[in-house]
């Protein structure tokens, strides 16, 4: 240390609300950075969709009759994105236990931030990736075949309806994340959670001849509404638009009310809990 | 603003049954630094807690830069840099990203942080490693690091949890030098220890902390005189029966001969000009001396003189404070 550096003594500018936006890109930077240099984290994001898309559309896909006909893979990409967005929700919340874990969550208390975008910056960076896992599906899905028969515009839609979900859902394994112990323990819970939604859908299989309770589960599971919602905007095949349950009658509104109705919850459960877990 | 950068009065903080702190005041004038010592467990880190805003007290009240640590944290945090005992940097992150996203953090604009960033690698010599992730960081590096992250805003009050603890002893001068530059520029610094040749060191005022109370304050001079004087030690050329004698008029306890006679140890008051006038006065006994040293207290011997444990032993009891701080 010279003398010439030596401190000058002066109090934080004070706080507006465009610093809440430049702290949340700040986390949401930091957190993608981490993402990037973790490589399970990345490959549950990267390796893992190819590899289920390419077992799923290949090993079920020869022995899948879909009820009115059509393509396997035309209709399996959709549930592919549906596992794949699902099951990788899960790095929020070893992400955020991780974090709070750690000292840093610390350091970013005694920080005059805004307190939240912790919460948010995680939320951003996780639908990053759930964008970038988007994107590995659906490339891997044209290469071995699928193809959308809608307009640009529609598919698009398809695609912004699977990333709003997989948000909401990330703000829900956010509250995993801030109450469990650690990474493993959230890890397992999420697993526990998440694995069961993501299979008992119309996502994989069709539900004609599921039993009478799985299927009304099926019917009502919010995966099955998104994944419905995207096979009828992709023009690809949906048996499930012949059921009777309303989310399946209007899978694009389900779908939407689903993941508002999560994110109503759970956006302001997370912020409840982690203010609680950090306070004392 | 009082002149005042921290007061905490009657603080009180409980883990459960563990009362860890049990009524603590505090006053640091600005550009002081206050030592705060104990052993593990005395609830150090839990004060220090409370006056960063990590904490809230169960009772009492604290104020830094003129700021209630409670109904005012985020005014308090804009006048304050922390660095707490396990590090608290991100470790998948370089030392020069920790450091850019805390400036970012603390409202700097992209910029500045990233020259902020820059200058503080350069003084605490990690210009080489600033690129690379901190998981690669020897101890040392990383709590120079740390307190750089502490150092981003130029805040006027700084917190220091046991800085050199864990340490090597080369790594221990250096950051004692960082602290000291620091405080030159000004800052008022509350640091906590439990090195006692740490607080002797670096504070201005020292309060020793134990069990959760506040046991005793002062400078580190007036502490080693409030709790027992300074220890005689003579060595004459040849045992002589006279010498005892001789040494009485000085000593404040009984005057201690070893078995071979010619050395003499005596508690006494320490005041100026005490060795020469044991010298003259065995010498006008006709007395001849090898050897006089007049040792002065150690805060070891002080905090020994306080709480009837010795300093080391202390910990032994209560690591419990750390750990449900945490938890």
């Amino acid at each position: 240390m010279t003398a010439t550096t030596l401190p000058v003594l002066r109090p934080a500018p004070a706080r507006g609300l465009a610093q809440r936006f430049a702290d949340v890109l700040v986390l949401t930077g930091r957190n993608i950075v981490h993402i990037a240099r973790e490589p399970l984290q990345l490959s549950d994001v990267t390796i893992q969709p190819v590899l289920f898309t390419l077992l799923f559309v290949y090993v079920f896909g020869s022995g899948v009759v879909l009820p009115g006909g059509g393509s396997y893979t035309d209709f399996a990409i959709a549930g592919l994105l549906a596992l794949n967005l699902t099951t990788s929700a899960m790095g929020t919340a070893v992400g955020l236990s991780n974090d709070l874990n750690s000292g840093v969550i610390d350091r970013f208390r005694t920080l005059p931030m805004w307190k939240a975008a912790v919460l948010v910056g995680r939320s951003l960076a996780d639908l990053s990736t759930a964008a970038l896992c988007t994107l590995i599906v659906a490339l891997t899905g044209l290469v071995i075949g699928w193809r959308p028969h809608a307009s640009v515009l529609a598919v698009i839609g398809g695609f912004a309806l699977f990333l709003l979900f997989a948000y909401a859902l990330s703000w829900g394994c956010g509250c995993l994340g801030i109450v469990s112990k650690g990474p493993e323990s959230a890890q397992g819970v999420g697993l526990v959670i998440l694995f069961p939604l993501a299979i008992v859908s119309n996502g994989l299989v069709p539900t004609q001849r599921m039993p009478a309770v799985l299927r009304f589960i099926a019917d009502w599971n919010p995966v099955s509404a998104v994944t419905a919602a995207a096979r009828h905007l992709f023009g690809n095949p949906n048996p499930s638009a012949t059921f009777s349950a309303w989310p399946m009658q209007h899978p694009v509104e389900a779908s939407l009310l689903w993941s508002v109705a999560l994110l109503l919850i759970f956006a302001p459960l997370a912020t409840f809990l982690y203010r609680r877990r950090t306070t004392g | 603003m009082s002149s005042l950068m921290i007061e905490a009065e009657g603080l009180t903080k409980s883990y459960g049954s563990t009362k860890a702190l049990a009524g603590i005041d505090l006053q640091v004038p600005a550009g002081a630094i206050l030592g705060a010592l104990g052993p593990n467990g005395a609830g150090k880190t839990t004060a220090l807690r409370i006056l960063t805003t990590l904490s809230h007290p169960d009772a009492g009240w604290a104020r830094v830069a003129g700021h209630d640590v409670v109904k005012e944290a985020a005014a308090v945090q804009r006048n304050i840099g922390v660095t707490a005992q396990d590090a608290t940097v991100d470790e998948i992150l370089t030392g020069r990203q920790n450091l850019v996203m805390i400036g970012r953090l603390s409202g700097l604009r992209r910029g500045e942080a990233k020259a902020r960033a820059a200058g503080l690698l350069g003084q605490f010599d990690l210009t080489d490693a600033a690129d690379r992730m901190l998981k690669e960081y020897s101890g040392g590096m990383r709590r120079r690091l740390d307190l750089a992250a502490g150092l981003v805003t130029r805040p006027p009050v700084l917190f220091l949890d046991e800085p050199t603890t864990g340490l090597d002893p080369a790594s221990r001068l250096r950051m004692w030098n960082v602290i000291r530059e620091l405080v030159a520029g000004g800052v008022t610094l509350l640091l906590t220890t439990q090195y006692l040749d740490e607080a002797d060191e670096l504070a201005d005022r020292i309060v020793v902390i134990d069990h959760g109370h506040v046991i005793a304050e002062g400078t580190p001079a007036e502490l080693k005189t409030q709790t027992g004087g300074a220890r005689l030690e003579v060595t004459l050329t040849e045992a002589n029966p006279a010498a005892s004698e001789a040494l009485e008029p000085f000593a404040s306890g009984p005057v201690h001969l070893s078995q071979d006679g010619r050395r003499l140890r005596a508690p006494v008051r320490t005041g100026g000009g005490l060795a020469s006038t044991v010298v003259r006065a065995l010498d006008a006994a006709g007395i001849t001396v090898d050897d006089v040293e007049v040792h002065q207290p150690s805060l070891d011997d002080v905090f020994f003189a306080l709480t009837g444990r010795p300093a080391e032993l202390a910990g032994d009891h209560g690591d419990h404070d750390l750990e449900v701080a945490r938890s």
